[in-house]
């Protein structure tokens, strides 16, 4: 089987940058890691396609010229599949945003309690403690500089909170609970 | 009877179709779900007959491509006897769903997508049992596993979503893990179809094998939660919606589980990790019973339970004798059904309580008397109890492990004993707690809860809500699932020759040739 370095070459960028990527804490850099690591294994799929040849079509041209076809299906078929999903990290990182104004990994604050039991007083073991060290750990661009476009309010500090989107309230607080949808 | 078979995938598609045009129409949904998962359960009835009683899987070529390369649907009675298992549960968790939604008036939930995501997932489980490919395996994992991401979110409040997602985060990882795995095996034997890899397998050096098949049982692994890849299950189970953790805590697991057992069996014969997974299933086993016994939410032991009872299957896999195999089959059967029923029932106690702590709910005995049975039964079911289902799993399994009788098969043996009573622990303290504890709390002068003080500390250890009606249908439900439970067990004799003759199948490779006549033993 002879494949081309290039692509095995760009295949194992785009691995490393992918997971480089998603193993931040930043939802959007999740989603842009997501995307790298489904384009590098659907390069995977071409580069064990082996040698490229003429389309598999009937009486397109000798049977033994021809490329793989079944590499080619199953890529369409991955690629498919990274697009739904894309779309519903992307609506998934809206309201993330939307709720907490922030579009990282949120802390289970439940975890830190239970992390920190034994070397803190029970009264301190409130959320409090836990978003001054979450503050610290989010790695966005956005966060943390004089010219933040977004400013992090968490939700708990609910008058900095502006959720002016029309929907996604439950029904009874207004029309459209059926996830965004007019009536 | 051929034609049956693509049904299986095709009828819940189509269904989440009719049910998303009628998203307004309540009523319309919920009959166009019952009647879909309804009929599929009775194909999945006659197809496990008709494979049972011939002693001939079904194999299915869709569009008509000669095999090895188009799709290949694979129906033999594993898959056969738990797609009819998990369309039992499906519509049981689906009737209940529709007792709460109608109780709650559905103010919490979207009604458009609740329907039409509910039955893509049942599709993505079908699709996942029947594949004949690894490919086709990879599509039902990716179907299954959309549609969870939406049920798991469903009501995009804020924890669901934080839950929800560490929980899509690492699937996505997992089903990368999965695709560039098929990529690698098609690269080294030019096919994905299971059949065709069986008998090209050997043809590789054995490093070459190991590589692909530790790539793919890590990708199942995850999916499976098999520790150390099950730290995303607890965290993120309990916050959905209790039909929703009910059915994902029964079923999705169980596909990683099946989808192990394919490859171990199938495709990877002669590439011998078992000692490496008995090492694994024993931590498994006993970190998830441990984490169990921390915790103070009943949704959340139960998550625990949950990952430690993965350890068993896996236990069974890596025995990899035939009468371990059928063991594995039959705990998995038992396992689907018992975790389900369990989560139904504290789905009640959260209603009728208002909490699922077992620090807040006390008293339920005197208050609840039907939901203390409805718990109950399952409760010792899972602990392993006889004369219950899940002594006679247990049993089974610990009986092959002896008859190979090394050292590391005692040690497992042991483990499973100790995971089980423990199990049984952690179980009947909650129960002694919720339901035995009476409701002006004299025990709490006897110190009961001050020398579990320390569960105070566990997550959502003081969470308490509004206690609402239970519709009777949802009670109905869940009553109905316990008698599946004890029917394991009444039936336990033709349903475990079944389950044995699955195990004595299972090591003997299906073959191409079988696959183009439409079957194979």
């Amino acid at each position: 089987m002879t494949v081309s370095a290039v692509l095995i070459v760009i295949m194992a960028a785009l691995f490393a940058c992918g997971v480089y990527a998603m193993l931040e804490r930043s939802l959007t850099r999740v989603l842009i890691g997501f995307l790298l690591l489904g384009n590098a294994t659907n390069l995977f799929l071409l580069v064990v396609m082996g040698r490229p040849g003429v389309a598999a079509f009937f009486g397109a041209g000798d049977v033994e010229g021809m490329s793989d076809p079944l590499p080619q299906a199953l890529t369409l078929t991955a690629i498919v599949i990274t697009f739904a999903v894309s779309a519903f990290l992307l609506a998934l990182i809206y309201r993330s945003w939307q709720l907490g104004q922030a579009d990282t990994v949120v802390d289970d604050a439940e975890d830190i309690a239970l992390r920190d039991r034994g070397t803190v007083e029970e009264d301190e073991m409130d959320d409090e403690t836990s978003i001054e060290d979450e503050d610290d750990d989010v790695t966005s661009d956005f966060i943390g500089t004089a010219t933040a476009p977004i400013t992090v309010l968490h939700h708990r500090d609910l008058d900095g909170i502006r959720d002016d989107a029309p929907t996604d309230r439950p029904r009874t607080s207004g029309p459209g609970a059926d996830g965004g949808d007019a009536r | 009877m051929n034609t049956l078979v693509p049904l299986l995938v095709a009828l819940p598609l189509l269904g989440a179709g009719i049910a998303l045009v009628f998203g307004r129409q309540r009523r319309v949904q919920v009959g166009v779900s019952v009647v879909t998962l309804t009929l599929v359960l009775a194909i999945s009835a006659v197809l496990l007959y008709a494979v049972d009683s011939s002693g001939q899987a079904i194999a299915v070529s869709v569009g008509g491509w000669p095999v090895p390369f188009g799709i290949v649907l694979y129906v033999d009675r594993l898959a056969a006897l738990l797609v009819v298992i998990s369309s039992i549960v499906l519509l049981a968790v689906l009737l209940f769903s529709v007792g709460q939604g109608a109780a709650d008036g559905d103010d919490d939930t979207p009604v458009t997508i609740f329907h039409p995501s509910y039955l893509i997932l049942s599709a993505g489980i079908f699709n996942a049992f029947i594949a004949g490919d690894l490919f086709n395996l990879y599509v039902g994992f990716e179907i299954l596993l959309v549609a969870s991401y939406v049920l798991i979110t469903l009501g995009s409040t804020e924890s669901r979503i934080r839950a929800g997602v560490v929980y899509i985060v690492v699937s996505l990882v997992s089903s990368i893990l999965f695709l560039a795995a098929i990529a690698a095996i098609y690269g080294a034997l030019g096919t994905v179809n299971i059949a065709q890899l069986a008998e090209r397998m050997s043809q590789l050096p054995d490093s070459t094998q190991l590589v692909l098949h530790l790539m793919l049982l890590l990708a199942f692994s995850i999916k499976a939660a098999v520790f150390p890849l099950s730290f995303w299950l607890p965290d993120s189970y309990p916050t959905a919606p209790a039909p929703v953790t009910a059915v994902f805590a029964g079923l999705l697991t169980k596909v990683g589980v099946y989808a192990m057992i394919r490859t171990e069996t199938q495709i990877f014969r002669d590439n011998d990790v078992n000692t490496l997974l008995l090492i694994v299933a024993l931590a498994t086993m006993i970190v998830g019973v441990l984490g169990a016994l921390a915790q103070a939410e009943l949704k959340r032991i139960l998550s625990f339970t949950l990952v430690s009872h993965v350890g068993y299957l896996v236990f069974g896999l890596a025995i990899a004798t035939p009468l371990a195999l059928g063991a594995t089959i039959y705990y998995m059967v038992h396992h689907i059904i018992v975790q389900t029923t369990l989560f139904l029932a504290v789905g009640l106690i959260e209603r009728r309580a208002g909490s699922t702590s077992i620090l807040k709910v006390k008293g339920l005995m005197r208050a609840a008397p039907v939901i203390a049975v409805l718990f109950f039964i399952p409760a010792i079911n899972l602990g392993g109890l006889p004369p219950f289902s899940g002594f006679i799993g247990k049993l089974a399994l610990f009986d092959a492990a002896a008859e190979v009788g090394t050292p590391l098969m005692y040690i497992l043996i042991i483990g499973g004993i100790v995971t089980s009573l423990l199990t049984l622990y952690t179980l009947m303290r909650a129960w002694n707690l919720a339901f035995w504890r009476e409701d002006d709390d004299a025990t709490e002068e006897t110190g009961v809860v001050d020398r579990i003080s320390y569960l105070g500390d566990a997550p959502a250890a003081a969470d308490e809500g509004a206690r609402r009606v239970i519709p009777r249908i949802m009670t109905a439900t869940t009553a109905g699932m316990v008698a599946v439970t004890v029917a394991l067990t009444v039936f336990a004799g033709p349903l475990y020759s079944l389950c044995a003759s699955i195990g004595d199948a299972l090591l003997t490779p299906v073959t191409l040739v079988q696959l183009d006549e439409g079957g194979g033993s």
